[in-house]
């Protein structure tokens, strides 16, 4: 199918609902994206006709139900090429992934001595869940350095793993700042080779690369089903099933269990046994269903629109005047977070909302971050998505240079 | 299109003593004999700002000056503040500050006394910011501040 982005907008209703009276022009998906109306139907046509309780009802409509479930489970199994959909364990989001990882993997397999390196371009979701577990257990956290041009220190990287003390690296696929793409398979390579294991956080990098974590080669690798056009409340933790198999439960409860009894329980194999209590089962349906939007354009084709438009907004937000745009990586996806000289983020967002463009201002979850490039005050974000076009940069591009002189 | 259609209404919430105050706040500078300084910070969106308070003998605010960064709105609502707090008893600012709170998330200020209405007239450049539910804090951040500042607190927060 050839990739026609005016045809694929009309897949999104709320793209055609104006905002302050203009077309609204959406560049915070990065944040949460929009959503096709397969998904819309998907999840009704859910609940309008398949919907039950799973794993339990001894009943053709649960049964239907509990099908359409781990039909989610294999689709996202496929998605990522994982070869065992047994190794897909859903969860809220991808902060809930990774402190299942950080509570099971970090409490129940890593020896306290055992380190965890993260990097500068961390979201908060992948530095939190860390510090907690060094101050409850004592893992050291390290923390490798990103240059200026916004890329991973690999250098760095090389000599905070050469004492062979680090248990686990954690790192951003894609950062959700920079836009920077991290060379993975390096990493794993790097990492594995001093004894480390690696988790991916792929919540940006699965909405704008083709995923395939066999050939990338990590351990564990999440994702949130609400960036890649999905509903919000179910997101994806990957993880190699002889890992998975050593890892206690994080939630305990209902449907993760093998049996019960006042003296001991004894746990469900995985995935089960991280699925505590009734799962988001519509939502699953949901991102079934977005998967599938989102193959049948194909992968390819969603990569090759989207270098084009960052190729674009490179140049068109290179020309507006006073505007430093964060992080310059050569291997980067749509995300531009920049400077406005004298206007601060969140005035900038507020005046490009009467314009009807939605951006993100702050430091989106990602403070150490905007502290190592000395931006504690934020920056304004424009982030994109598949829907998004080159005239909405260039809107995007215009307006700054009227908000500049706003503000002038 | 001009700015100013281009960007709706936006001329309500960015008056042009905003912007003024905005660009060249007053009494941007440290205290350095200062009574009581305390720091505010919104957390959220990372503005932060440090205020600093001299009282005269008899209890008056005798000088009050800031320094921060923070947006076009929260570096103006605290260089008007720092205006219009001089000269006033610490209970006076206080009740200036719940009416301009009112001010800012209603647009109005039913409660304000006679008293206050000299320097309410100053701060009603900032009462467009009712219509923006996300900029609120931005307003009342220099005023919590303020508030912590009076009490004897180190920290204030908006959130």
């Amino acid at each position: 199918m050839s990739f026609d982005v005016h045809r694929i907008r009309q897949d999104f209703p709320i793209l055609s609902q104006p905002q302050h009276g203009k077309p609204l022009v959406f560049l915070d998906s990065g944040a949460s994206a929009q959503k096709p109306r397969a998904v819309i139907d998907a999840m009704t046509r859910c609940m309008e006709t398949a919907y039950a309780n799973v794993h339990r009802g001894a009943y053709r409509l649960s049964e239907v139900a509990t099908d359409a479930y781990e039909a989610a489970r294999g689709a996202v199994a496929r998605f990522i090429n994982a070869p065992d959909a047994r190794e897909v364990v859903f969860t809220r989001n991808s902060t809930e992934a990774i402190n299942l990882v950080a509570h099971s993997w970090g409490r129940g397999v890593m020896r306290p001595d055992q380190a965890v390196l993260i990097s500068e371009l961390e979201h908060h979701a992948n530095i939190v869940p860390w510090q907690m577990l060094r101050d409850d257990r004592g893992n050291p956290l390290r923390v490798c350095r990103v240059t200026d041009s916004g890329e991973l220190d690999m250098e760095d990287l090389a000599a905070k793993l050469a004492d062979g003390k680090v248990g686990l690296v954690a790192l951003a696929h894609m950062s959700n700042v920079l836009g920077t793409v991290t060379p993975v398979e390096r990493v794993v390579a790097l990492a594995h080779a001093h004894g480390a294991k690696v988790l991916l956080d792929g919540s940006q990098a699965v909405v704008h690369r083709r995923v395939d974590v066999a050939a990338i080669g990590c351990d564990f690798y999440c994702f949130t089903g609400h960036k890649l056009y999905g509903p919000t409340g179910i997101g994806v933790l990957w993880g190699k099933l002889e890992h998975l198999d050593r890892m206690p439960p994080f939630l305990g409860g209902g449907d993760m269990i093998e049996s019960v009894s006042f003296e001991k329980s004894t746990w469900a194999k995985p995935p089960a046994r991280f699925e505590a209590g009734t799962p988001a089962i519509i939502e699953a349906v949901g991102l079934h269903a977005a998967i599938d939007y989102v193959n049948a354009i194909g992968m390819p084709a969603i990569e090759a629109h989207e270098r084009a438009l960052v190729d674009h907004a490179m140049r068109k937000l290179s020309d507006v005047p006073g505007l430093t745009l964060l992080g310059r990586a050569q291997d980067r996806g749509g995300v531009f977070a920049f400077a406005l000289d004298n206007a601060h983020p969140h005035d900038l967002s507020t005046l490009l909302d009467r314009a009807g463009i939605c951006i993100r201002a702050g430091r989106h979850c990602a403070e150490p971050l905007h502290t190592r490039f000395g931006l504690e005050q934020g920056t304004a974000r424009a982030s994109f998505g598949l829907y998004t076009t080159p005239e909405e940069v260039d809107y995007l591009a215009g307006a700054l240079v009227k908000a500049r002189e706003f503000f002038a | 299109m001009s700015g100013n259609d281009f960007f709706g209404d936006l001329r309500d919430l960015y008056q042009e003593v905003i912007l003024d105050h905005g660009r060249k706040p007053r009494n941007f500078r440290r205290l350095e004999d200062a009574d009581s300084t305390s720091r505010g910070d919104n957390p959220m969106c990372g503005d932060r700002m440090e205020l600093f308070l001299k009282m005269t003998p008899d209890g008056h605010i005798a000088d009050a000056a800031f320094q921060g960064r923070g947006c076009a709105v929260s570096m103006a609502s605290a260089s008007l503040m720092t205006e219009t707090v001089k000269g006033k008893t610490p209970q006076e600012a206080q009740a200036l500050g719940t009416a301009f709170r009112d001010l800012a998330m209603t647009g109005q200020c039913p409660t304000c006394a006679a008293s206050l209405e000299d320097a309410m007239e100053r701060l009603t450049p900032l009462s467009g910011v009712h219509e923006f539910p996300s900029r609120v804090k931005c307003a009342t951040l220099a005023w919590h501040t303020l508030n912590a500042a009076l009490a004897g607190a180190k920290e204030a927060s908006s959130e």
